[in-house]
């Protein structure tokens, strides 16, 4: 497990010294997943540990919101001045992006399906 | 609070042990509610933890800050999970090679619909262009998101506030919504759901099946990856 959080740790420090040195437009641990994904590619698998590890990790993922969450007690007078484009904002544009995305990944991969050939 | 009792919550209050561990624990608590609720939407567990966990600051009188500096271990991790994103992309890969036109083609739509659609509607509405900067890169994974938001000339720290919100919105709303649209297969709904509403929508997504919550955490991946490329074209293109 320690290995496989270095690991994680050097590839997330690895984006973030190509992100500097580039100037790239995108964040560290980004570039590190990139670099990892195409590092596995190669590979041809995943060691156990990491895949243990990074399992492990991403079960977890919600409670790393939590300390950003509770920073809304910071913007409540922000959040309050400018409550009805935000609330529209968040609401609207979560159930559009919700719907658009289902709809057409449904068609696209409808036509994919009938277009190749059935067993 | 007075003498002794006093002297040790000052000293505990000002160090990252007890803000650490009660991060832990209100967790932990909501998510042992959320269990006992069945799993209701509602009873999200980062909602639960972020509104106790408020709850005490206020009655601690404590400031955020203070807080942050304790809990701010839990916050880092969010670095080495967006790098252990590649572990699940990579085990799904061959199925992403098989799928692979419908998948970009939905991810660059719903990246750039999440992103115009959260600008254009605070910015019709009235919004401050630092609000509406800030909401731009929302469906995105914290980290990612924030990162955008420094770029953009948002405001990082409520850009934080706006994708846990849209998190918790899509975890809440989306099996629902998804399935009034007739979708019933796990593996689009897992993909809507992830591109939306990130890491806090694909915890959700697991409690549907295994196969949703991985093309939920691929759409994430995804999308983290598509929202750092469109947000800053995008917000460069405004300006010009």
């Amino acid at each position: 497990m320690l290995g496989a959080l270095t690991l994680l740790l050097l590839f997330q420090l690895a984006g973030e010294v190509l992100v500097q040195a580039l100037a790239l437009p995108v964040p560290g641990p980004v570039v590190g997943m990139a670099l990892l994904l195409t590092m596995l590619v190669l590979r041809g698998g995943v060691p156990q540990p990491l895949s243990d590890t990074a399992n492990g990790v991403l079960s977890h993922l919600s409670i790393l919101f939590v300390p950003g969450g509770v920073g809304v007690m910071l913007y409540l007078p922000r959040l309050r001045e400018e409550w009805l484009p935000i609330v529209a904002s968040l609401v609207l544009g979560t159930l559009l992006t919700l719907t658009a995305t289902a709809l057409v990944l449904r068609a696209l991969h409808r036509r994919q399906q009938d277009k190749e050939p059935r067993p | 609070m007075s003498g002794r009792l006093g002297h040790i919550w000052v000293y505990l209050a000002a160090s990252p042990l007890l803000w650490l561990t009660l991060t832990l624990i209100a967790y932990q608590g909501a998510t042992w509610v959320s269990r006992r609720l069945d799993h209701h939407p509602l009873a999200n567990p980062v909602l639960l933890s972020v509104a106790l966990l408020m709850l005490v600051l206020r009655l601690t009188d404590t400031p955020y800050p203070i807080y942050f500096d304790g809990a701010q271990f839990v916050h880092f991790l969010l670095g080495p999970a967006t790098v252990a994103l590649a572990v699940p992309l990579y085990q799904h890969f061959e199925r992403l090679r098989r799928m692979w036109l419908p998948l970009v083609v939905t991810l660059v739509a719903g990246s750039a619909l999440a992103a115009a659609s959260a600008y254009g509607i605070a910015t019709a509405l009235g919004a401050s262009r630092e609000v509406a900067l800030s909401l731009a890169p929302k469906s995105a994974t914290m980290p990612i998101a924030m990162g955008i938001s420094e770029k953009i000339g948002g405001i990082p720290s409520l850009t934080a506030v706006f994708v846990v919100l849209t998190g918790i919105f899509g975890a809440v709303v989306g099996v629902w919504l998804l399935e009034r649209l007739g979708c019933r297969d796990d593996a689009i709904k897992g993909f809507a759901i992830g591109l939306t509403s990130h890491g806090i929508g694909t915890a959700r997504a697991f409690q549907i099946s295994p196969l949703a919550g991985a093309f939920s955490g691929l759409a994430m991946g995804l999308n983290g990856l598509m929202t750092a490329v469109l947000v800053p074209l995008g917000a460069h293109w405004l300006n010009h």
